[in-house]
């Protein structure tokens, strides 16, 4: 094992693009595994994390797997960069703590203080109200808040490793049941060397008291994030789940390869939001967190219903389709999206409706923002299995292109092996249009919010999906990203 | 207020106004008649800043200053309202709030003090009762999926909102009935005082048994021909335009 090092503030942040305010690093004690991915990497992250021997076992599956796969990505998507060396990175970074942490008083000041930068207050006096917040640190979780109240509605709410150690039976079950580890590149890797994540069990008829919501945090320079979030609604339960995601600006591109599962059960709800903030890299296209990350959830019960909704404005770039199996007979599966790319960002997002049980219902509303030279894809698939009687689909993708030297593209596949299906697909692409602008400047609003309005309206329909403050901060977290390019 | 002095206006290659010269003083109401492909639109969305119209000669002062070089926004912040011919939809921004901003930019741009949401809620709730306005039009997004006179309407409710200084009403009385005509009038009646000044375009004399103007103008091939009082425009549903058009020319040989 490597000494513990010091992550120092050397990286001079006048090199870097000042835009991004969430591009601080925090100076903080890290322990850190060497550079390089092998078994003895996977041995170690377990080993770490004092983890039961089936949970190893697991890993060292899907490690050998991976072998198998010859460091060859998905290269179907929309999306160019340099090959990634996956053995010139950390594999694990975690704050040094002397020992388990029993309350949030012995919580390293630094990185309370590091959340509370962001706006995330850990501290028990200024929690954010009604919000309960697992605040992961590169690869660990170092506070979850409101325990106790969630404990009392029976709800479980924890680091993952914690879930591994406390609640094994569930882990179990349904670790990679919606995901398998031999389901693409990505997921395998995250299933192989996943440091921490979120879980979250609600129990039968619960529902759950507060909204979740786990804020991700890479600090480390050279360091992958590769977290694993498992959400199990179980029968007539409902919960909302919330994240969130920043990074410090780095001149190096950091690999990010989380998996979501969520498994909802008979007449559940689970409502799963994403505010995505990763660094998007600066002006010229340097440094940027590669986003590959695999969101998939199973509506496995009758009447279950899951919502995905996401507002995508970080990363360098974005690999996402967070989707639904609806199995159940009457399941749900809702994708909302809000997708922006400035610069150099690319993103290749979208989703999968997989419709297996009767009366099923999907609804895919996505918007693509597409500003500087800003690729951005939206790949949708709506598969109709001839079990899904009576299945219908509503897909609706609009674009809008900001300047003339970004792109939009959108790529939409349609399966259907049931003649009872009822599908819609609707696409627009536009641009700001000089009469909406003109219309609002004659009301005496300045060209630079008349724009804002224009694109917060264009993505109304998924904004108003988002719980009330997450909308405000979304709109906002717009208005940031785009800064320079209206006006 | 209003001083426009032989305003040539062109859009690509084609001379839509030829020397367009109008006087506006407080408290007037001009109408400006004119058929088809006269020029009429045009010098209202000129006036109010409209991209994609060319200013080739002439001038135009507000107030004393050089309208001209101001963007939209500052002219609207001046005091001056276009009610647009055809209102645009914006899709995902609410009638409300739409409202709420464009006001607080003005009362700013005045130095004047933020209205609290109560109170400009209980205006404009005041005022589009007024115009017999739908209440569930202020929820929806402005203008969409509204009927053509839902959008007249919405157009003086603004105007009576925001309180400009001059307006320009680009031909607001088309496609209205005869009901929602009375409303509109009513609004804009509402807002005549000595204070303001407006300018209506129209093609038909219709309107103009409502809201009664000081001065009628009439252009003709981008230019005004005649000008007159009230029972000019009278003459001109009488007799059409023709008449005036063969009398510019006798007059011009």
């Amino acid at each position: 094992m490597t000494p513990p090092k010091t992550i120092s503030r050397q990286t001079k942040s006048s090199e870097l693009d000042q835009d991004y305010k969430w591009g601080f690093v925090t100076d903080i004690e890290a322990d850190v595994a060497p550079k390089g991915l092998n078994e003895s990497t996977v041995r170690l992250i377990s080993g770490k994390k004092n983890e039961p021997q089936w949970m190893l076992d697991w890993r060292l599956r899907s490690y050998k797997h991976w072998l198998t796969l010859g460091a060859e990505e998905p290269r179907w998507a929309m999306i160019h960069h340099p090959p990634i060396d996956y053995q010139d990175a950390h594999y694990y970074s975690a704050p040094v703590q002397s020992k388990k942490l029993e309350s949030l008083d012995q919580v390293d000041p630094e990185l309370i203080e590091a959340f509370n930068k962001l706006g995330i207050p850990l501290a028990e006096q200024k929690k954010l109200s009604g919000v309960a917040v697992d605040a992961v640190f590169d690869s660990v979780s170092v506070a979850t808040t409101f325990q106790k109240q969630l404990e009392e509605a029976g709800v479980i709410f924890c680091p993952i490793s914690e879930a591994i150690q406390k609640h094994p039976e569930l882990v179990k079950k349904y670790l990679g049941s919606v995901v398998p580890y031999t389901d693409n590149f990505y997921a395998t890797l995250n299933s192989a060397v996943f440091s921490d994540g979120t879980f979250a069990y609600v129990p039968k008829g619960v529902r759950c008291p507060m909204e979740l919501m786990t804020y991700f945090r890479i600090n480390s320079e050279d360091t992958g994030q590769f977290e694993r979030t498992l959400i199990i609604a179980d029968e007539g339960s409902y919960v909302s789940y919330l994240e969130g995601c920043t990074a410090p600006m780095r001149k190096t591109n950091q690999l990010h390869a989380a998996v979501v599962e969520l498994i909802a059960l008979d007449n559940a709800e689970i409502k799963y939001s994403t505010l995505q903030n990763w660094y998007p890299g600066d002006k010229e296209g340097k440094g940027g967190v590669y986003n590959f990350v695999t969101k998939r959830g199973k509506a496995a019960g009758v009447n279950s219903k899951i919502s995905w909704t996401q507002v995508e404005t970080g990363s360098a770039i974005t690999w996402k389709y967070p989707s639904v199996i609806l199995q159940g007979d009457n399941s749900v599966g809702e994708f909302y999206s809000v997708a922006l790319c400035n610069n150099f960002q690319q993103a290749d997002t979208g989703t999968k409706m997989i419709h297996i049980g009767k009366n099923t219902k999907s609804t895919i509303i996505s918007k693509g923002i597409s500003a500087g030279k800003g690729q951005n894809t939206y790949r949708g698939l709506v598969r109709i299995q001839p079990t899904a009687e009576h299945a219908r689909n509503f897909t609706r993708c609009d674009s809008l292109l900001i300047g003339d030297k970004c792109g939009a593209h959108t790529v939409p596949y349609i399966e259907v092996r049931n003649p009872t299906a009822h599908m819609e697909h609707e696409a627009t692409t536009s641009r700001v249009s000089e009469d909406q602008l003109f219309y609002l400047m004659q009301r005496g609003i300045d060209e630079e919010s008349a724009q804002y309005m224009i694109i917060n309206g264009f993505c109304k329909g998924v904004f108003q999906e988002l719980p009330f403050e997450f909308a405000m901060e979304a709109s906002q977290l717009l208005k940031v990203s785009l800064e320079g390019t209206v006006g | 207020m209003l001083e426009v002095r032989d305003l040539h206006v062109s859009v690509g290659d084609n001379e839509i106004l030829e020397g367009l010269s109008l006087s506006v003083s407080l408290g007037e109401v001009h109408a400006i008649m004119g058929p088809n492909g006269s020029g009429k639109s045009t010098f209202t969305n000129v006036l109010a800043g409209r991209p994609g119209y060319t200013v080739t000669k002439g001038k135009v002062a507000y107030e004393g200053q050089d309208l001209l070089s101001l963007t939209p926004d500052l002219r609207a912040r001046a005091g001056i309202f276009l009610a647009f011919q055809y209102p645009v939809e914006l899709p995902g921004i609410r009638n409300r709030e739409f409202l709420r901003t464009a006001l607080e930019a003005l009362r700013q741009a005045h130095g004047e003090p933020k209205l609290s949401v109560r109170e400009f809620n209980k205006m404009l709730d005041e005022k589009a009762r007024e115009m017999e306005f739908e209440p569930d039009l202020m929820k929806r997004s402005v203008n969409e999926g509204f009927s053509g006179g839902e959008k007249k309407r919405n157009e003086i409710l603004q105007l009576s909102v925001l309180n400009p200084r001059l307006a320009l009403l680009d031909e607001t009385d088309s496609g209205l009935d005869i009901d929602a005509l009375k409303v509109v009038a009513d609004g804009v009646n509402r807002f005549r005082s000595p204070e303001k000044a407006i300018v209506l375009v129209t093609h038909y004399q219709r309107i103009l048994n409502y809201i009664k103007p000081d001065f009628v103008h009439v252009l003709i091939d981008g230019r005004i021909v005649l000008s007159g009082e009230r029972d000019l425009a009278m003459e001109l549903e009488a007799r059409g335009y023709d008449w005036v058009r063969e009398g510019a020319e006798s007059a011009a040989d």
